[in-house]
């Protein structure tokens, strides 16, 4: 049933978007921009880019996967952490507030070397688990950057969704009680899907600071698009090109997501607002 | 819009009991807003619940399907009586959720799920909660809709609609459940004043049908009109009972002459 309505939405919105670009001024900007990227085409060093073409490509898709896995998990997470906070009981809503405050309160560099250099070192003094079917994975660096962001979105988004279930209207989730919901099914049907509905903005942009985030799991030698660039520049000694490069694939990926979360928010429509 | 669903109303067993409540209480902390109600509606009674705003009568609806926990009293639905633990919580969270779908409340303020339309507002608890194969709710939330005038709106938003056209849809979605008793709490006191005689005309209709209705309102006249009886809350108790000709045309305690002189 919603579908007819967003996608009429979408048609409507991209028509508007290209009789937009088209006024004078956006078409002078184009132009300017256009002239920026010729230059630099021209008067920098790209020589460079076939030799790491092959390993910008792993690198960037080691990038938006790290990006994936840690934001979906991260959210599942999440979850829980802001159901306990909103109503749980004490000894579930402490545990779940000390966490997110924890993680909000320390730098992400500090919570991914705590966990490599500590956990990481921690591991292999104990015999059964270099011994167990986990090892040659945690012998590794990428499960320990996979850990520690998704810990770090956990702990943000566990905060929004605390907001979000508690500013869910009260008289929503009364009408399913009245009518004899069971508490599972109103948390599915009701409860959940109205408090994403409300912080789908604010997900989106954190999702966008969990993207620039991933740099930092270079720290711990995982090779992602970033790493790469500074192979780059360690390797032939040129700085500012592999960086311009690598702006222009984060703000790829960026749009990417802003404009998947502007699918998602015209999913949801039901506001009166929402047109 | 025509009388709804009249078909499936039972009109043998009229003496049956649709729900009696016993000496009801509630007390937050130390305030006691119910200081004993006892009521009873039998099948297809209209019973209008009126007072002065404080005096209970809100309170005392939501305590009939436990939105409020009551302090002490006893509750019985259709014959089976709600367990409730010494200090008035229900005891059984299967039996109170099995019997609050039989009990279809509509709200002051709507509480239509926003991020669902009409249809799928009205199908929501046949189909997640009653189990009721999803093709057949959909037919009969169409009808539903259709009988409230609502037919054309069956794919739109709550928020894009009025308040009339909101609370219908909520009276769609409470018939639904083919509810053994319909709660309203004050079903037009959110409404703009040319909005309210929509919903009222829905209600008188399902009046004429013979549904069991618990009606908490300040519409007087509507209450005259639809209610087999009247009861008169004043500060937790109630301070005069009867039929609807009775507590209008005469009214015995001065406290209900007076709250008919202040409403009009």
């Amino acid at each position: 049933m919603g579908t007819s309505w967003s996608a009429f939405a979408q048609g409507e919105k991209l028509m508007f978007d290209l009789r937009d670009l088209m006024k004078p001024h956006r078409i002078v900007l184009m132009l300017i921009f256009a002239a920026i990227v010729v230059w630099c085409a021209y008067t920098l060093r790209w020589d460079w880019i076939p030799t790491y073409a092959p390993l910008a490509i792993e690198g960037l898709w080691r990038t938006i996967w790290i990006l994936i896995v840690t934001t979906v998990l991260g959210f599942f997470l999440a979850i829980p952490l802001g159901l306990a906070q909103a109503i749980g009981p004490w000894y579930l809503a402490a545990p779940a507030k000390v966490f997110c405050t924890i993680i909000r309160g320390t730098p992400l560099l500090l919570q991914i070397w705590l966990l490599y250099y500590g956990l990481g070192s921690l591991f292999p003094q104990i015999p059964w688990i270099r011994s167990s079917e986990l090892w040659p994975y945690l012998r590794q660096a990428w499960p320990y950057a996979v850990l520690a962001l998704t810990l770090s979105y956990a702990g943000y988004e566990g905060e929004v969704m605390r907001g979000a279930f508690s500013g869910v209207n009260k008289g929503q989730l009364e009408a399913a009680n009245a009518f004899g919901m069971p508490r599972l099914t109103m948390f599915r049907r009701i409860w959940l899907p109205q408090a994403i509905r409300n912080v789908l903005p604010t997900l989106g942009g954190e999702t966008i600071l969990q993207l620039k985030a991933t740099p930092l799991v270079a720290t711990i030698t995982v090779v992602e698009i970033y790493s790469v660039s500074s192979r780059v520049r360690a390797d032939t000694f040129i700085v500012y090109e592999p960086l311009l490069l690598l702006a222009v694939f984060y703000m790829m990926i960026a749009g990417v997501i802003t404009l998947l979360f502007r699918r998602f928010e015209q999913q949801v429509p039901g506001r009166a607002t929402g047109k | 819009m025509a009388e709804l669903g009249a078909e499936e109303i039972d009109t043998q067993n009229a003496d049956e009991e649709a729900i009696r409540v016993t000496d009801l209480r509630k007390s937050f902390g130390t305030l006691e807003v119910l200081k004993g109600v006892s009521l009873t509606a039998h099948k297809g009674d209209v019973v209008a619940i009126i007072g002065g705003s404080g005096s209970g009568k809100s309170t005392f609806l939501r305590c009939v399907n436990f939105l409020e926990t009551p302090s002490a009293g006893q509750i019985i639905v259709g014959g089976e009586e709600i367990k409730m633990r010494p200090d008035g919580s229900p005891a059984d969270r299967r039996q109170i959720e099995r019997i609050r779908t039989q009990l279809g409340m509509v709200f002051q303020a709507f509480n239509l799920w926003t991020h669902r339309t009409l249809l799928e507002n009205v199908i929501e608890v046949p189909v997640h909660v009653l189990k009721v194969p999803r093709a057949q709710a959909i037919k009969r939330a169409e009808e539903l809709l259709d009988r409230v005038g609502l037919g054309d709106k069956a794919d739109v938003f709550p928020s894009f609609l009025s308040g009339g056209q909101q609370q219908r849809a909520a009276i769609a979605r409470a018939l639904a459940v083919d509810p053994r008793v319909m709660l309203f709490d004050e079903p037009t006191s959110a409404l703009d004043p040319e909005l309210v005689g929509e919903v009222l005309t829905v209600i008188r209709d399902l009046a004429a049908e013979g549904r069991t209705m618990l009606l908490v309102t300040h519409e007087m006249k509507f209450a005259r009109e639809v209610a087999n009886h009247v009861v008169y809350l004043f500060e937790g108790r109630i301070e005069e009972q009867g039929p609807p000709a009775e507590v209008f045309g005469n009214p015995k305690s001065a406290r209900l002459k007076q709250f008919l002189k202040t409403v009009g």
